[in-house]
């Protein structure tokens, strides 16, 4: 009997977990590690922001369904990997603190004979002074929607801040990046319209002033250096698209910004002239940057060997090309293919937690020498589509042995689909309905936009709205396993 | 003055598109929107089989 530990239950690790399960049956054991009790389809974060969902309807607990997979649960956080094992112990291992009530605190080792690391990011607030309380979470100046506490948070100070502009007060509004290495531009996107829409819904947008800061170098960048699209018989900059809907909402914009201090009621900024300055807000949400959980690796000495196992940026290595590169030589074969960790075959990355060779976006810097660009995204889509093909290897290493064949996923051959909401309501709702291909641009297949535009493209309207609903559904659905849960695509 | 053009007055929107009255009111019509709805799914799902 073969054991498989799978660190992380979200959109990756969940995916992972079920599907190996499935695969190898009761002959052998899956077993889950994660520091929550309950899943969360965090694109619905959005809507609990605003106050359009409720934390209960984006969330469900993971014991049952995974009980019912057969699937091992630990609610707990892994702390390290001993991928030797230890003077002690044959077998590799990590540890863990479990988090669950009663528990907490403790700690416990578990042995793996197959390791997945999906332990996403580590919502990295106290890299910008004043985003962060200095303890790790989130501060009292600004609001989040990154987790469905943070979203239930922020709506109720959106519901403050639409009650002061009922009663004759202005208030300003400023959504985007909090560091100037961010990604997830696409979810603080999607809020900023969200607001804009609840603010009109309310009959207060001329009471609200919106800012967007971001540290892309132009709008619409989203972390993927842009894309190009085909939009009424042209093939348009996402820049074009993105700067058209800005300004048809009114929603003003400062790019290029490094959010370097946040205070109650202020941010301050540098910008990638080297200008630095201060922009004034009563409502601010900001995304924090991300990076690894921060786990730790030991030989079987008990030697720290977590600068073998991970990136400086605490995400796990994987089959990538790490050489450092000047921008005109990344190739989209720097991207990982099967997300296998290089030094030990038993141990995979899956999801945002694999470490990226480089970014996508242009590296940029201020002449201060502040670095100002997106790190890259790692999407729901592209992070579900891992996950399987990181289960499916797993299953065959341990049906075939570990000379098995791996599968493939590498983001310079998948699309992603990404439908970001400007709005909510059944008949009077918006979303920008996207799809890249490939995530990754690849300008030696398509030279000119990197990408394929009969693939690529977007556009706003009520459709997209539908579409992000239903997935809001259809993704629930599957994570609960229910009948037929096999047959929805990541 | 046509209200889809007043955003044009402030500087920074002045160089870029905003669409008109008829493009924005197909946003929201129900039967374009269904048709587009269509479409969308079927453009996303060869997205997604390509990638798999
Ligand atoms: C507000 C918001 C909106 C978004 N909207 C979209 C969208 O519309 N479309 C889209 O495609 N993507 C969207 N995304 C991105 C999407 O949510 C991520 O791509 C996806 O969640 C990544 O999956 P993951 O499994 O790598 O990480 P996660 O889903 O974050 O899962 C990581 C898991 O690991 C657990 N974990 C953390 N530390 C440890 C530890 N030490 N040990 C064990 N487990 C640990 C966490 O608790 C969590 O359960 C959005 C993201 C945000 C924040």
């Amino acid at each position: 009997m073969a054991r498989l530990v799978v660190l992380g239950g979200g959109v990756s690790g969940h995916t992972t977990a079920t599907f190996a399960a499935k695969w190898l049956g009761s002959k052998h054991e899956v077993v889950v590690v994660t520091p929550n009790s309950k899943w969360n389809w965090i694109p619905s974060n959005i809507w609990v922001g605003v106050g359009q969902m409720t934390k209960e309807e984006v969330t469900f607990d993971l014991a049952p369904v995974y009980k019912k997979a057969g699937i091992i649960y630990h609610q707990a956080k892994a702390v390290s990997i001993n991928p030797e094992g230890s003077a002690s112990n044959e077998k590799p291992f990590v540890t863990i603190e479990y988090t669950e009530a009663g528990k907490a605190g403790e700690t416990e080792i578990v042995e793996y004979d197959y390791l997945v690391n999906a332990t996403g990011p580590k919502l990295n607030f106290d890299a910008t002074p004043g985003l962060g309380d200095g303890n790790g979470q989130m501060g009292d100046n600004t609001v989040s929607v990154c987790t469905a506490e943070h979203a239930v948070h922020a709506s109720h100070k959106l519901a403050e801040a639409i009650e002061k502009m009922k009663g004759g007060t202005r208030q300003k509004f400023l959504v985007g990046t909090g560091h100037g290495l961010c990604t997830c531009q696409g979810a603080a996107f999607e809020y900023v319209f969200n607001i804009e829409n609840e603010c009109r819904k309310a009959g207060v947008r001329d009471m609200a002033d919106i800012k967007w800061i971001s540290n892309e170098s132009f709008l619409g960048d989203f972390g993927m250096g842009g894309l190009h699209m085909k939009v009424g018989g042209y093939v348009v900059s996402s820049k074009l698209f993105a700067e058209s809907l800005y300004a048809e909402r009114g929603v003003d914009w400062l790019i290029g910004a490094h959010t370097s201090k946040v205070e109650k009621g202020k941010v301050e900024y540098e910008l990638l002239d080297g200008s630095k300055g201060e922009e004034a807000f009563d409502f601010a949400m900001l995304i924090p940057p991300f990076a690894g959980v921060g786990l730790k690796a030991y030989d079987k000495a008990g030697e720290d060997i977590t600068g073998t196992v991970f990136a400086p940026n605490g995400f796990m290595k994987v089959d990538a090309d790490y050489t450092a590169k000047p921008y005109a030589e990344w190739r989209a074969s720097d991207w990982p293919r099967t997300y296998q960790n290089p030094t030990y075959s038993n141990m995979f990355a899956a999801g945002i937690a694999f470490a990226p060779p480089h970014l996508i976006s242009k590296p940029m810097k201020s002449p201060n020498g502040t670095p100002i660009n997106p790190t890259p995204p790692r999407t729901g889509m592209p992070s579900g589509i891992i996950g399987k093909a990181v289960a499916y290897s797993v299953c065959d290493m341990i049906k075939k042995g570990d000379k098995a064949h791996l599968h493939e996923a590498s983001m310079a051959e998948m699309g992603a689909a990404c439908v970001a909401s400007a709005g909510k309501g059944v008949l009077t709702g918006t979303a920008a309905a996207m799809t890249v291909y490939p995530v990754v641009p690849d300008f030696e297949k398509y030279p000119g936009t990197g990408r394929d535009t009969d693939y690529t493209f977007g556009e706003v309207g009520l459709a997209g709205h539908w579409i992000k609903h239903i997935l809001h559904f259809l993704f629930i659905y599957k994570a609960k396993l229910n009948p037929g849960w096999t047959l929805i695509p990541e | 003055m046509k209200e889809e053009e007043l955003n044009f007055g402030k500087e920074k929107f002045s160089l870029t598109m905003i669409p008109g009255n008829a493009t924005r009111s197909m946003r929201t019509c129900v039967v374009w929107q269904f048709i587009r709805f269509l479409v969308l799914n079927v453009k996303m799902i060869i997205v997604v089989r390509k990638s798999h």
